[in-house]
């Protein structure tokens, strides 16, 4: 990159109260992102890319059942196959060979751990979801690899499966494993049930509704892939993998499941073509690799066909849930219970029993002062693909549950969604919630009075009249969610039941020139990164975004880190590079008060340069840089030669995004098709790095959350477990003509507890539009409640139900 | 995908001779079905011969009565073609509403109306208009050519060449797409024609392609939406399945006829 466009035109959106007042400088500017060029021009390189000298190829032979056992398997005829370099299954891989591990401990009700099966490599006696790794394939070509595993002669012996969460819990359920003869993981609660029950005695009105969070499936552009790499020379691995975190995936596959010594293990996650969360996980497939490419002894690549992706990539959501929302006669909300069945599919991903749990029961005050909230979780296993953390993870099912609530509540008693809302926000910070959090700031009737006037909600009653004489319905539904980014502090999550740290690692290296290198424990798979954090150093230290460069996603390169997910990125690996980069200016200070023949104290740090205060005495930055690395005059007696820190950051809580979002939709009654007529959102997203960016993140999750109300819906097939949508024949994305051109906008009330006073973005839209999107299909035709997808012939049926 | 041969042959006899000669061997005109089933091992031709290099299987012809075209001219080069627009400018519209621009670019008509699945578009305008499938061999009635589900009167090795549509005295085309892969759930072709008023349905037939005689009668007394208001094609005829049900296919039957006809020109 020699040049970076900044946009002429000033921002004139995000205008706040706290949104810095026309300042210069790369913060809070639209800047255009750095690596589009590469990634615009054909020269990113993905890990389908990598091309390794003499590689071989995979090929995984899956189930193509839901359920069975298997009897024996017959590699001798793929194993002879033209090409073939080596065929395993479950019996080869050793016994000190591990399942997958699941890196959140749930403690149940009973005081019992989750159950815990294990998630073998490559199946073990039994096969328990369509798409199960069966058996791996090497050969010198991936289609060798594929002709050779129709070779493999599996001996099933097909089981009665239950796909759906709803059922699978039931009496006379297949059990999918020994571990857990009724298919529960576990069943966890959170908050004070008698307090809630409580509420319920006197309250003036409850409302009530039961519904489906429907399953998705993740669909990241760039299919999951991997390249697997042996070296005799020093006993080591390389593996390239399509993942959002590839020191966990190193820490996890090492220490747990292949028993390598960590250090000879490098795990290199180049440019990644989008994750969504389903790329954070240790999968079988890239640990299988890894394991047979010394036996093998070639590199083994493999890239997910489409299709595998859909039947083997982690899911999203699948809750099915009842809850109650207690209220006084003036609309204030008393209490709040909900008791969800949250599907865990066949096996425990690596953070699936988090997500329906912390992730998900703690968010259910939303914005609200309910006193007293209870949530009891039951999950449970079902023949499916796992579930999850997919965009939003957790909090988008609670947001769905608690805005979807508070808009039929407001039906119910005549109240304006908005004044229902008013009657019952949170005013006051710090906010403890009756559901283990503190919120530390926020303002929720900045966003909500926003988005009102953005979306003008004035106009509607006319564009509804208008609509109807159309022939056509109109409805307007809000949606006011919470979220928690940047999960955390470490030592609360471990209480909790995390197995892993949540912190993230930054590493300033400056150069003898001056240029800098970032090395960030956070990973970019779409987020902008490499312009974000790039803006972040070029602000502190004063010096061109060209002369910086950010790296990210090699293990062999950054110390430590726990990569993207969660929206955490900017607030806890920004962070750390931010303290890493007060460590430079901090030694830069003494260099520079050595150079100039003062006390440090003297030296402020401005601008790049380093100046005797009340002066116009200074050293600029390079040349402080190069006195480091060059130290003839330099206090060698007190300070280490060198300008390279690392710094390393553990948050003192989670930040809190939250916003408005409010959705005009469209229906056709005859048809029940519907479209979203306008889509406003204004989040409060605390400070702001780069608003073309964050723009781009909203509009992404508001597509995706569309996307999940309108048109994504998983369907296995009820009797046989076969996925019947496993093509984009069947799996509806939402494409661009599906969602308008989006009205967005910031408030900012800034986190309080990091430097940059930053929150997260990543997954606001997919949190918010679902029950936005709902809420205005109920009011556009005049029902409680649609189920998601909703589909034309949902909304039809809804109508004539109705009728 | 298992290995094949591949011919490219320039006439209509030569890819007649070669697919004669072949145990199973397929004609490829656009590929937009046949190549995605061979990627999927769902389809393993011996041999693929293609014929992207028959120059008379091309172009667009208009006589006084009828438009002819080619088979292997694109849906994206009947969409825009001016004699199609202006003659039958429904025929143009349901073009540019198959699949994405990237299946138009290949796709082509005869290819299409081949293959007869039961949720393509081509065969509602063919049925619709009660258009000649003119072959290596014969003339076939589009009645007497939708046979059911992927089945046509084709035998086997006999081409498709062109396709006559008569121009009609209004045609109308709406389609209710399929969010996730753009086919019709349900698409209905309506059409005056010199032999009456034609109703033809795609997408929802339980044994695809098919006419609607009630609505046909109707709209023989009058020509309007009005008229065919209250005439569902039964459920029991319908399709059901991951998308639709039959009766919501049925109430969409209705709806898409009386858009149809309300947008024929």
């Amino acid at each position: 990159m020699n040049d970076v466009h900044v946009k002429d035109k000033p921002d004139t959106k995000g205008k706040t109260a706290t949104a810095p007042a026309a300042k210069s400088g790369p913060l809070g500017a639209r800047i255009e992102r750095k690596e589009d060029v590469r990634f615009l021009t054909g020269a990113g390189q993905y890990t389908d890319d990598v091309a390794l000298a003499n590689q071989s190829y995979a090929y995984f032979l899956r189930s193509p059942h839901a359920h069975a056992r298997i009897r024996g398997i017959d590699t001798t005829r793929a194993k002879a196959a033209p090409g073939v370099l080596g065929v395993f299954t479950g019996a080869d891989l050793p016994a000190a060979v591990g399942g997958l591990p699941c890196g959140w401990l749930i403690t149940g009700t009973d005081g019992k751990p989750m159950k815990e099966p294990k998630h073998p490599l490559l199946a073990q006696g039994k096969v328990r979801y369509v798409g199960d790794h069966v058996a791996l394939v090497v050969a010198e070509t991936a289609v060798q690899a594929k002709d050779a595993a129709e070779m493999i002669d599996v001996d099933y012996e097909a089981l009665p499966a239950v796909v759906d969460v709803r059922q699978a819990a039931t009496k006379g359920a297949p059990a999918i494993h020994d571990e857990a003869p009724d298919n529960v993981c576990y069943v966890w609660a959170l908050g004070d049930k008698a307090a809630v029950d409580a509420t319920f005695k006197h309250a003036a009105h409850v409302t009530t509704l039961e519904f489906v969070n429907n399953r998705l499936i993740p669909n990241a552009i760039e299919p999951r892939a991997c390249n697997a790499l042996y070296s005799r020379h020093d006993d080591s691995y390389t593996l390239y993998v399509s993942n959002q975190n590839p020191h966990v995936e190193r820490l996890l596959m090492t220490a747990f499941v292949l028993g390598l010594p960590e250090h000879k293990v490098r795990v290199i996650a180049p440019d990644v073509g989008g994750g969504f969360g389903s790329k954070i996980y240790l999968y079988a497939e890239e640990t299988v690799c890894v394991w047979a490419s010394k036996i093998v002894g070639r590199p083994i690549k493999w890239t997910a066909e489409r299709t595998e992706s859909f039947l083997s990539d982690a899911h999203g959501r699948d809750h099915y849930t009842r809850a109650e929302l207690a209220l006084d006669k003036d609309g204030h909300f008393l209490g709040l219970r909900v008791q969800t069945s949250a599907a865990m599919g066949a096996y425990l991903s690596t953070f699936a029993s988090c997500i329906p749990t912390i992730l998900y029961a703690t968010l259910l005050a939303g914005q609200y002062t309910t006193p007293a909230i209870h949530c009891e979780v039951t999950a449970i296993f079902t023949n499916t693909s796992p579930v999850d953390a997919y965009r939003g993870a957790g909090r988008p099912e609670a947001t769905y549950v608690v805005e979807r609530l508070v808009e039929t509540a407001a039906k119910e008693t005549g109240l304006a969604p908005a004044e229902i809302r008013r009657r019952n926000f949170i005013r006051t910070f710090p906010y403890q919630t009756p559901v283990a959090l503190q919120y530390d700031t926020g303002d929720y009737d900045a966003c909500l009075d926003g988005a009102i006037e953005l979306a003008d909600v004035k106009g509607f009653a006319k564009r509804k009249e208008e609509a109807a004489k159309r022939g056509k319905l109109r409805g307007l539904g809000f949606c006011s969610y919470i979220e928690a980014c940047g999960i955390a502090p470490s030592n609360v999550a471990g209480a909790l039941g995390a197995r892993a740290g949540l912190f993230e690692a930054g590493e300033v290296r400056v150069h003898p020139t001056g240029k800098v290198t970032v090395f960030t424990g956070s990973h970019s798979h779409g987020q902008g990164h490499e312009t974000t954090f790039a803006q972040v150093v070029a602000d502190r230290l004063g010096i061109p975004m060209d002369d910086i460069d950010i790296v990210h996603g090699d293990t062999g390169r950054i110390p430590f880190g726990m990569g993207t997910y969660g929206s955490r990125s900017l607030a806890v690996g920004g962070t750390a590079i931010v303290k890493a980069v007060d460590k430079i200016v901090a030694k830069g200070r003494k260099i520079a008060a050595h150079l100039m023949e003062v006390n440090d104290a003297d030296v402020e740090f401005r601008d790049g340069k380093f100046s005797v205060k009340g002066t116009d005495k200074n050293v600029p930055f390079a040349q402080v840089a190069l006195t480091a690395y060059v130290p003839h005059n330099y206090p060698l007696d007190k300070l280490e030669p060198g300008l390279d820190e690392t710094a390393f950051y553990d948050p003192a809580n989670f930040t809190f995004p939250a916003g408005t979002h409010i959705c005009e939709v469209e229906v056709d009654p005859e048809t029940g098709e519907t479209k979203i007529a306008a889509f406003t959102a204004v989040d409060d997203f605390g400070n702001i790095v780069n608003p073309m960016i964050v723009e781009g993140q909203v509009h992404g999750g508001l597509t995706q959350g569309i996307g999940q109300a309108l048109l994504e819906g998983c369907v296995y097939d009820k009797d046989s477990g076969q996925l019947l949508t496993a093509t984009y024949m069947d799996y509806a994305m939402p494409r661009a003509s599906d969602v308008p051109s989006f009205q967005v906008d910031t408030r900012s009330t800034p986190c309080t507890h990091n430097p940059l006073g930053v929150k997260g973005c990543g997954e606001a839209g997919a949190i918010g539009a679902p029950a936005a999107v709902i809420n205005a299909i109920c009011d556009a035709i005049g029902v409680k409640d649609v189920e998601m997808p909703a589909t034309s012939e949902r909304v039809w049926r809804a109508i004539r139900a109705k009728a | 995908m298992n290995r094949f041969g591949y011919y490219d042959p320039t006439s209509v006899q030569k890819a007649v001779g070669i697919a004669a000669d072949k145990a199973e061997g397929r004609y490829l005109a656009g590929g937009q079905t046949l190549l995605p089933t061979m990627r999927l091992r769902l389809n393993a031709p011996t041999d693929l011969i293609d014929l992207g290099q028959i120059a008379d299987l091309r172009g667009i012809k208009v006589d006084g009565s009828s438009i002819t075209i080619g088979a292997m001219v694109s849906h994206a080069e009947v969409s825009r073609a001016a004699e199609v627009v202006s003659k039958i400018p429904a025929l143009a519209e349901l073009a540019g509403l198959i699949g994405d621009a990237q299946v138009r670019n290949r796709g082509t008509l005869g290819g299409s109306i081949a293959n007869n699945d039961p949720a393509a578009d081509y065969p509602a305008a063919a049925l619709g208009l009660g258009a000649t499938i003119n072959t290596s061999k014969r003339k076939i009635a589009a009645d007497a050519f939708f046979k059911g589900l992927f089945e046509t009167a084709l035998s086997t090795g006999e081409l498709i060449t062109s396709v006559s549509f008569p121009i009609p005295k209004k045609a109308g085309y709406a389609k209710f797409k399929n969010p996730a892969s753009r086919f019709a759930i349900v698409g209905v072709f309506v059409a005056q024609t010199a032999t009456g008023a034609r109703v033809a349905v795609t997408g929802a037939g339980a044994g695809g392609v098919f006419r609607v005689k009630a609505m046909e009668d109707a709209l023989a007394k009058s020509w309007s939406p009005q008229a065919v208001r209250g005439i569902l094609v039964p459920a029991g005829d319908l399709q059901s399945d991951l998308h639709a049900s039959a009766d919501y296919r049925s109430q969409l039957v209705l709806v898409m006829a009386q858009r149809a006809i309300a947008n024929a020109a």
